[in-house]
């Protein structure tokens, strides 16, 4: 029996009254590809992060090949060979990949960048990296920047490589091509942890699986030994269902037809390019693309938050019959139409809901200006709020508790309740299950095809193309705010929809580049 | 995941240094960890604690600077404010004047709109009232000059808070300095009035209307700072209701909570940062005038005395609570008068109360930390309670 090159033993860790792990006990060994699998919010990042120095548990001990270390420090973490690449890059916009992986050496050798670049070009071969070293970071793609954090940990000798989350902002290919390397660097010897939370990841990459469920350790298993049912059943706890039911729309009629819509953001970037489709009702239209495509100015130019240039927005009323351009109309005249936008994961609290405030008070975010009196009246959201808690499985200590304490498969749960609740006719969603469980994830998809089958139309932004192609009635893909395709959500393949997505209208090289600027 | 790391967003610190590779195990001497909610009565035997720790530190370096017997000191630091019925009475008109310029800048600061100008605004106040009773003081009744200069006060103190707030709300200028800057405004206007009004260029306007008392605000139970006192305590009902139970408050806590939200909403975000800062120089400007016509009688350009300042103290360390600031801001009026109380009776420096005050201060707000973090000493085995 080898000895493990990381161990961990009884590991805690709580932040305030959040138990984040609780006694997690595991190992990774030398030439393994260990996948650590949970759901969000399970506790991965925070384990790991124990590992890289970053936090320091409460309690238990962390030994490397047998030996009990104490790491305080990421510096710490480098002298035992331990490398960690974030889901959120930690790199110089303005230097070259090469100062990049140098930058806070302290060797000799950081000022000579031709030996450096000698060094990086022998790891890229090793491992089958593609990279320049003299490239500036801003010029990148965000799969090159990821590529400078692995040979950034590399160079300083890691051999013990934790990454999180790292498919999270790939298309499917560069997904392929990174899982090649991370099998060369377990072929070499290296251990690899991989964070993730994506099942069929788990099955093509790793050797091993490792689940954690709300901060526990469940167990171990050999990859080749399970499958995704039985995975599932440790992530969650219980059998769960994976699929969705998908009816032929009703009786569709366009909705809202966008028409040649141009925008561009706050610092003059064109975010939308010519953009023109037909939202129908009792249909769900899928959105897809890279994260940072336009997707999100798209629905906030419909929702009348961002600034339009040309073209035109417009909403074939159901009740009146009237056509109206929303493209002159204020965020609340749009809302009055029934166009609704239930938003974003990084915004649900920063847009959607307003996080120091209980649930009543969010309830009331759209309704409180009803009325002529001068006081604020409770008592129907405090009804909505616990209508919406019983009937969605919201778990909160009371219709009084600030919303930012609630976990986010909660916090979504209460905003889309309350923007279902008020009946809309076009019902935007972004990213609405980013940092759900499964569970609280399938409560959406369900809740989204029952506002398609009761004739709403829906427009849903998604990022897992599995999802999408089972969900979605059509799929427009985007590509630096161009629609590059609209495709038959029953019909098109991954493979198809991942190339749309770096097609974009210019070359295929600026489309990541935006994608991954906006995604930072 | 993001979730939890949003829980800690300082990435804790180890304090001692890290062992050398392969050397003796060692954990961090004490390592620092966000505590949950904790319980009332626990946090209020912190700040007990704090204020006991306070008392005690002020004791030492009383004793070791001047060599006095630190009792005495504080004997006559209680002195300061309840040695005689009038120094009550005074403790309780500053302490009202006090808290009516805090209730003043609440609304601001609860919507982020940070109002550092209340200094000029009670000023401002204080000069319009103070120019009505000098122009016309003599020349219309009593009520009606009282209600005149009241008008003039509060429109006044809405003039001065209402500029920034323009300027934010259609260039987004930065408030905070524009607000500072507001002060200095408003206290060279005050001398320049006064050097106008009194040609014998002492500088010195001295009570107005002293004979008629014209313009003076009522005496009600024999007292006469009972009706600003009254005045302050409705006012403090008033903002806890308007704050919690009115569309407008809710609206500032949407505002100050996330613009983005708000505009989501459909709340108008300029009119409401306009309206709120309007309110909050409106109040201020009340302050002006219940100091005018109540108890002063006369401008000068330190009439205000710092408390435009001190208001922020007194209104954040109550967390915008306009119920609790009854509380903070008796605690910093006693402290004041106390340190004034000892420096005469020992016949200190006035620098000696400064630090005394201080010291109280920094440890109340210090006690914070622990309410919100636990520090964790190195221990094998079962962490503590």
């Amino acid at each position: 029996m080898p000895v493990p090159a990381i161990e961990l033993k009884n590991i805690t860790k709580t932040f305030g009254r959040v138990v984040a792990n609780k006694d997690v006990s595991l190992s990774a060994y030398r030439g393994e590809i260990l996948a650590l699998l949970g759901e969000n919010g399970s506790g991965k990042t925070t384990l790991m992060n124990m590992i890289a120095g970053i936090y320091y548990p409460d309690s238990g001990q962390i030994m490397i090949d047998g030996n009990e270390v104490v790491i305080a420090s990421p510096k710490d973490a480098f002298r035992y060979k331990i490398g960690m690449i974030h889901q959120h890059f930690k790199l110089v916009d303005v230097f070259s990949a090469a100062e990049n992986i140098v930058l806070g050496l302290k060797e000799k050798e950081r000022f000579d960048l031709s030996k450096v670049n000698e060094k990086v070009r022998q790891i890229s071969e090793t491992y089958g990296f593609e990279i320049d070293p003299a490239k500036k970071i801003y010029e990148m793609s965000v799969s090159e920047k990821q590529t400078v954090e692995i040979i950034k940990v590399l160079y300083r000798g890691a051999d013990i490589l934790i990454l999180d989350e790292p498919t999270a902002v790939l298309t499917p290919q560069e997904t392929r091509k990174l899982f090649a390397v991370l099998r060369r660097m377990r072929d070499a010897g290296k251990a690899v942890i991989i964070i993730t939370h994506k099942l069929h990841e788990v099955l093509s990459l790793s050797d091993k699986v490792a689940v954690l469920r709300k901060g526990e350790y469940i167990g171990t298993v050999l990859t080749k030994d399970t499958n995704e049912n039985e995975l599932t059943e440790m992530m969650v706890g219980k059998k769960v269902s994976l699929n969705i039911e998908r009816a032929e729309p009703k009786d569709p009629q366009d909705r809202l037809t966008v028409t040649k819509l141009d925008a561009v953001n706050r610092e003059g970037v064109k975010v939308l390019d010519d953009v023109s489709f037909v939202a129908r009702s009792g249909e769900i239209l899928g959105i897809a693309g890279i994260a940072g495509s336009g997707q999100r100015e798209l629905l906030e130019a419909i929702a009348g938050l961002q600034k339009v240039g040309d073209g035109s927005i417009i909403y074939h009323d159901p009740k009146t019959g009237l056509d109206e351009d929303l493209r002159n109309k204020t965020p609340l005249e749009i809302r009055d139409l029934g166009v609704r936008l239930s938003f974003v994961p990084e915004d649900r609290l920063g847009m959607g809901l307003v996080g120091d405030m209980d649930l009543v008070d969010n309830m009331m975010l759209r309704s409180y200006s009803k009325g002529r009196s001068l006081f604020v009246e409770r008592k129907s959201p405090k009804t909505l709020a616990e209508k919406i808690i019983a009937q969605l499985e919201v778990v909160t200590p009371s219709t009084s508790t600030p919303v930012r304490r609630l976990s986010g498969g909660n916090v979504q749960k209460i905003l889309v309740g309350r923007e279902i609740a008020a009946a809309p006719t076009v019902f935007m969603a972004a990213y609405p299950v980013r940092g759900l469980d499964i569970n609280s994830s399938y409560t959406i998809y369900n809740l989204l095809n029952a506002q398609k089958e009761s004739g709403v139309a829906v427009i849903f932004v998604g990022e897992d193309l599995d999802v999408l192609l089972e969900l979605c009635d059509r799929i427009m893909v985007i590509g630096s705010g161009r629609v590059t395709g609209i495709v038959d959500g029953r019909t098109a393949t991954k493979e198809e929809i991942g190339l749309l997505m770096t097609k974009g209208g210019h070359s295929e090289e600026e489309a990541h580049e935006e994608g991954g600027e906006k995604h930072e | 995941m993001s979730d939890l790391k949003n829980m800690d967003p300082a990435p804790e610190k180890a304090a001692a240094p890290a062992p050398a590779a392969e050397e003796k195990i060692r954990e961090p001497l004490f390592h620092i960890v966000k505590r949950a909610d904790i319980p009332k009565l626990k946090a209020w035997g912190i700040r007990f604690i704090a204020i006991l720790l306070a008392l005690l530190v002020n004791a030492l370096i009383i004793h070791w600077l001047t060599g006095l017997n630190p009792l005495a000191v504080y004997k006559s630091m209680f002195d300061g404010s309840f040695s005689t019925k009038r120094k009550f009475w005074v403790l309780l008109q500053n302490t009202a004047m006090l808290l009516c310029i805090a209730l003043a800048v609440t609304p601001a600061f609860k919507m982020r709109f940070w109002n550092l100008g209340a200094e000029g605004q009670v000023l401002i106040g204080a000069l319009s009232s103070g120019a009505l009773m000098f122009y016309i003081g003599d020349k219309l009744p009593s009520g009606l000059l009282i209600l005149l200069m009241l008008g003039a006060a509060l429109l006044s103190g809405i003039v001065w808070a209402g500029i920034p707030a323009l300027f934010k709300a259609r260039f987004g200028t930065n408030e905070t300095l524009f607000t500072l800057m507001m002060n200095y405004v408003a206290i060279q206007l005050v001398n320049t009035m006064i050097a106008i009004w009194v040609p014998s260029g002492s500088g010195v306007l001295g009570i107005m209307n002293s004979k008629s008392n014209n313009g003076w605000l009522p005496t009600i139970f024999g007292q006469k700072y009972a009706l600003n006192i009254i005045v302050v305590g409705l006012l403090t009902v008033f903002m806890y209701v308007y704050l919690k139970y009115s569309k407008h408050g809710y609206e500032i806590a949407v505002v100050g909570e996330s613009e983005n939200t708000a505009r989501y909403i459909g709340i108008n975000v300029r009119k409401v940062i306009i309206r709120t800062a309007a309110l909050s120089g409106c109040l201020a400007g009340l302050a002006g005038f219940l100091l005018m016509a109540g108890s002063a009688h006369t401008v000068s350009s330190t009439l205000a005395g710092g408390n435009g300042f001190t208001a922020v103290l007194v209104s954040w360390l109550a967390k915008f609570n306009p119920f609790v600031m009854i509380l903070t801001s008796l605690l910093i009026e006693f402290l004041q008068k106390g340190a004034g109380e000892i420096a005469q009776a020992f016949r200190l420096s006035s620098d000696i109360a400064d630090i005394a005050t201080g010291i109280i201060l920094f440890f109340i707000i210090g006690c914070e930390f622990f309410l919100n973090y636990r520090i964790m000493f190195r221990h094998k085995g079962k962490e503590g309670k």
